[in-house]
């Protein structure tokens, strides 16, 4: 395959964002429904990048302990989905999806599952939207809570097959008048760039025909 | 009648998603674009914009804080605002603008119906 996968193209970029962001921005009415408030969203950021390059980019909020929901994809193109947040908030999300009337040794025990749980319907929520908007059917795995910095979210020093250069799309989120705070990140390594180049090619092919088969 | 409408949103795709629904349902309106709200403001302006269509996540001046703006010089313009955040808070602060909310993804339904509903107000008005 001569597809160029180290550089993505203007077009290229903007679609992966635009489709990403409405896959992010439903997802954040799933988050919005489960803290009761209000789920501020960045623009989202796409870049091909090294594994550690993204690991530092995440931890930019100057925490680098982190804990993350993540979950597997496969179909057409392949990769993983991240909810990460700062590990000191953790509790403050569990605590505000549950209610705040529950005891702290309360929360601590809840803590895992209703992580697993968060990112499980955030994450579906944000490919689901993904798959739909490009056709596509993709699998998901169950969710992973997973603890560390940067390096161990994204596999850094781990298997050299694997790759270490990675599509890496992320987007701030905040949770209105919580001390929430985290990154909705999805990865994809090369094999699977090369692979979405090619929807979204035809993607846009596909835009564009749309409109002339109506006239014609 | 003829309709220029104004298509603010920082993504080319969805432009082009756009245009493209406009070629099938209201092939003959004029479609004029900007990328943010500055041009956006300025379009408006200088060019006589009947309708507006506007993305709600851009980079700068989002899209409601640009509904806000448009409000001041046009209140009663037909203008949508357009995202996939389905959050109540910004359906109702649409809402509050005097916007339609339109999700993404963009079905040719639902910017059919706004744009009926614009241009029997657009119709009205001239009354």
């Amino acid at each position: 395959m001569t597809i160029d996968v180290s550089a993505l193209s203007e077009i290229e970029q903007d679609v992966i964002a635009e489709i990403a962001n409405m896959g992010v921005s439903r997802a954040a009415n799933g988050l919005r429904q489960m803290v009761g408030h209000e789920v501020l969203l960045s623009v989202p950021a796409v870049n091909v990048v090294t594994r550690e390059a993204a690991a530092r980019l995440v931890e930019r909020g100057g925490s680098s302990k982190l804990v993350a929901v993540q979950q597997s994809f496969e179909g057409p193109f392949s990769g993983r989905a991240l909810l990460i947040f700062p590990a000191a908030q953790s509790l403050e999300l569990v605590r505000s999806i549950v209610g705040d009337e529950h005891s702290l040794e309360d929360i601590i025990d809840l803590e895992h599952e209703a992580l697993a749980e968060t990112g499980n319907v955030i994450l579906n929520a944000c490919l689901a939207t993904i798959a739909n908007v490009l056709r596509q059917t993709m699998r998901m795995s169950l969710p992973t809570v997973v603890r560390g910095d940067g390096d161990k979210l994204f596999g850094v020093q781990s298997d050299p097959a694997e790759g270490n250069l990675v599509l890496f799309l992320y987007i701030d989120f905040t949770v209105k008048n919580r001390e929430i705070r985290g990154f909705i990140a999805l990865l994809l390594d090369l094999p699977a760039v090369a692979a979405l180049k090619v929807i979204v090619r035809d993607f846009v092919a596909g835009i564009e025909q749309q409109a002339e088969g109506h006239v014609g | 009648m003829q309709y220029r409408v104004l298509v603010v949103d920082d993504s080319k795709l969805a432009r082009m998603v756009m245009a493209s629904a406009f070629r099938r349902i209201r092939a003959d309106w004029e479609l004029i674009e900007a990328t943010n709200a500055t041009d956006a403001l300025e379009a408006i302006s200088t060019q006589a914009v009947d309708i507006t269509l506007v993305d709600f996540n851009m980079p700068g001046t989002d899209g409601l804080e640009l509904v806000g703006l448009i409000r001041k010089t046009h209140p009663k313009m037909p203008v949508a605002v357009v995202s996939a955040n389905v959050q109540t808070e910004i359906i109702s602060r649409a809402r509050e603008l005097n916007a339609v909310f339109i999700a993404k993804p963009l079905t040719d339904e639902a910017l059919a119906g706004f744009l009926s509903g614009a241009a029997l107000r657009l119709k009205n008005e001239v009354k």
